[in-house]
């Protein structure tokens, strides 16, 4: 960082995503007020004019899809001294790396038939596999309160370790009922929890947006999920939810395709 | 006179990644062109082979500003094909969620990303130190608007509780009471941002040309309603491809699109020159403040037209809660069987930047075999050069500096979205 009497430059950037999380961080409202005390934002194309030639921390959101943007990721991380992945599609791909399954070829053809030539397009791949990031805002999309607290701890020059423990622990701390208990699946027992679990409290499932938690037990996931078991108990909770192979593939894929790649992946047969 | 040629690399204060290029020849203009130059992300090509509630799911993934009418979209696509109703409760609370998401992206829109031109300020925030009032006022807005979405969906960026079928989880009316408060006091801040915009000076530029978006006979059509052009074309949705028809120019391998004429503008100046009789009175009140009157043929009055429709959505959820609020939730009216079957549907909202289209295929078991999607942004492409074009020779006895900051204005106006970037590509 500069010297201790300038307000840190703080710049946004962005690569293949929705914006979203960006989005997010203008929810900040009135502590952005504040936080503007602190830092000096430089670069940030979506709400503000004009373009920095150096900065002292970066925020990336969004995948890395095409060659020319691993130069400029590589180029912002020559610049910044802090980088932040984030989101999910900066941190570990999320959706964007679902288009991974096809050829490159196949994916532009299908959605720009004859003009498919005029592209570029690489296998979708999370910031972090192409530079080093100091800190990982996880989410689809990013969540208010660990924006906040990640800015913090940047200020501070504090870590900000990331959570590891299931969803599910946020879950039962919000009393709301299992998942699993209305016969549905949730990627709760295995997904990173820092979310609040709000897809749960709001009726829905967890997809897994913020990737799988350290030591997530997958393979344990799937046995419970299909009919392989030869435990009674464990055969009574499968016959539940009863599910194939290829729908449990498609549930762990969803936001976590490159993760499992580097993981063990529920093979099919 | 020299030749000039401006380039505008990543046009700031927008949605996505878009370039302006100028070419002056001789003192006339030889070329323009807003290039879209945005990562593609191929949801059309990944959404393949996904069940349909993954499909939806994903779908408000294409934007985090249009979240809401990306899954609504997809919604109505996937309802629609599997012959599926929702409850007329459901329909309220969708309608809901959309006010929330309009009056959130357009309050975006009409402070962070438009007013910095006019205030000359870099960005809003920067206009905090001169008048903070102002600033916090945009806030506010927001900040009920995305209150709303909390109550109704979790988020307004990717809404959780909105499902095929209805939603999984309803709030009590409990809260609804606060938020009726909120809502109503807004209604002070719309009319001082007319003020505030009272006080721009907002370039005369008029071009004539068609205007589409939906329109339902009993209410300003925002969720619901048949597909119309000012130039007196009305079609249901799922006829969309007789009027829209996409295509690609020889210089570019962006999809644009045309209906009866070459080009067409969908968005908020759209719905109101289209829907102007179904605002409802607080906005006609607003309108007339501002100055709108219809048909305006005038695309920087796009951001007051904004203006209007956030005073319409004001005052309709607040009209939806009190009903709410009279008839209670109830929660069995919510979540409606579904049991997928082969076969297609059309889904068209009025997404904030105007009207969107989702078509799905899906299996017998609901499994997706194809889909398209037609974005409000990239309809709007071809109208967008048309403007430059008619707009730059007004401008072009000014300095290149200036040109280029009338152009970038002319292209905010229309509050592009390119961040969802499906069938918007770079020019080669």
């Amino acid at each position: 960082m500069t010297n201790k009497h300038q307000k840190p430059r703080v710049a946004f950037f962005d690569f293949a995503c929705c914006e979203g999380c960006q989005l997010t961080v203008l929810q900040l409202e009135d502590k952005l007020l504040e936080l503007l005390r602190h830092v000096e934002v430089v670069e940030w194309r979506e709400a503000m004019s004009g373009q920095a030639d150096s900065y002292d921390i970066a925020f990336c959101e969004g995948s890395i899809t095409r060659e020319e943007d691993v130069d400029r990721v590589k180029k912002i991380r020559e610049t910044a001294g802090t980088l932040v992945a984030l989101g999910s599609c900066a941190a570990i791909g999320c959706h964007n790396a679902l288009k991974n399954r096809w050829s490159m070829e196949e994916v532009r053809n299908v959605v720009y038939g004859n003009g498919s030539v005029h592209f570029n397009t690489i296998p979708a791949r999370p910031i972090a596999s192409v530079v080093k990031t100091d800190y990982q805002i996880l989410g689809c999309p990013a969540s208010l309160p660990e924006i906040d607290r990640v800015i913090k701890c940047i200020l501070t020059g504090q870590k900000y370790p990331l959570p590891n423990q299931p969803v599910c622990v946020e879950c039962k701390l919000n009393d709301t009922l299992c998942v699993f208990e209305k016969g549905e699946v949730c990627l709760g027992p295995v997904t990173r929890c820092g979310c609040n679990a709000i897809c749960t409290a709001y009726g829905d499932a967890c997809h897994g947006c913020r990737g799988l938690m350290d030591g997530a037990n997958l393979m344990a996931a799937v046995k419970v999920l299909t009919a392989e078991q030869r435990h009674p108990i464990m055969d009574a909770v499968a016959r539940r939810y009863g599910a194939s192979r290829e729908e449990i593939r498609s549930w762990f894929t969803l936001y976590n395709g490159p993760e499992l790649r580097m993981e063990k992946e529920p093979e099919a047969k | 006179m020299t030749d000039t040629c401006i380039h505008i690399h990543h046009l700031t204060r927008v949605e996505g990644h878009g370039d302006i290029t100028v070419r002056i020849r001789n003192g006339s203009l030889e070329e323009v062109r807003f290039s879209v130059v945005e990562a593609p992300r191929f949801f059309e090509a990944f959404l393949r082979d996904r069940d349909y509630n993954e499909v939806t799911h994903l779908a408000s993934r294409i934007c985090g500003i249009c979240a809401v009418s990306h899954r609504g979209a997809a919604l109505k696509a996937t309802e629609s094909a599997f012959d599926s109703e929702i409850s007329d409760q459901s329909l309220l609370l969708r309608r809901l969620a959309f006010h929330g998401e309009i009056l959130s992206s357009h309050v975006l829109h009409i402070y962070f990303l438009a007013a910095p031109d006019y205030l000359g300020v870099p960005s809003l925030l920067h206009w905090a130190k001169r008048d903070r009032d102002t600033v916090l006022r945009a806030m506010r807005l927001k900040q009920t608007a995305y209150d709303l979405c909390k109550w109704v969906i979790g988020r307004h960026t990717h809404p959780v509780a909105m499902n095929v079928g209805g939603f999984p989880f309803v709030h009590n009316t409990r809260q609804l009471a606060p938020l009726r408060e909120a809502l109503v006091a807004s209604m002070a801040d719309i009319r001082d941002t007319v003020s505030l915009f009272n006080s721009f000076s907002i370039p005369t530029f008029e071009r004539d040309t068609e205007y589409i978006s939906l329109s339902h006979p009993d209410q300003y059509a925002i969720y619901d309603g048949d597909i119309v052009s000012s130039e007196g074309t009305k079609i249901p949705p799922r006829q969309y491809r007789d009027i829209i028809h996409e295509y690609i120019v020889p210089y570019s391998t962006a999809k644009y699109a045309r209906a009866n004429r070459p080009e067409y503008m969908v968005g908020a100046l759209a719905r109101v020159n289209n829907n102007f009789g179904q605002l409802s009175p607080f906005a006609r009140e607003i309108a007339d403040l501002a100055g709108l009157t219809v048909p305006c043929f005038n695309p920087f009055m796009n951001t007051t037209a904004q203006i209007v429709e956030c005073a319409h959505c004001l005052e309709d959820s607040v009209q939806i809660i009190d009903r709410l609020l009279e008839t209670g939730i109830c929660v069995e009216d919510e979540q409606t069987e579904i049991r997928p079957c082969a076969g297609g549907g059309v889904g068209a909202v009025e997404a904030p930047r105007g009207i969107l289209f989702h078509e799905y295929e899906y299996d017998e078991k609901g499994k997706c075999l194809s889909a398209n999607l037609v974005i409000p942004t990239a309809q709007n492409l071809g109208n967008l050069e048309a403007d430059m074009r008619a707009f730059t020779p007004g401008v072009l006895h000014q300095e290149e500096g200036a040109i280029a900051h009338a152009l970038e204005m002319l292209v905010r106006a229309y509050d592009p979205c390119i961040s969802c970037s499906t069938h918007v590509v770079r020019l080669e």
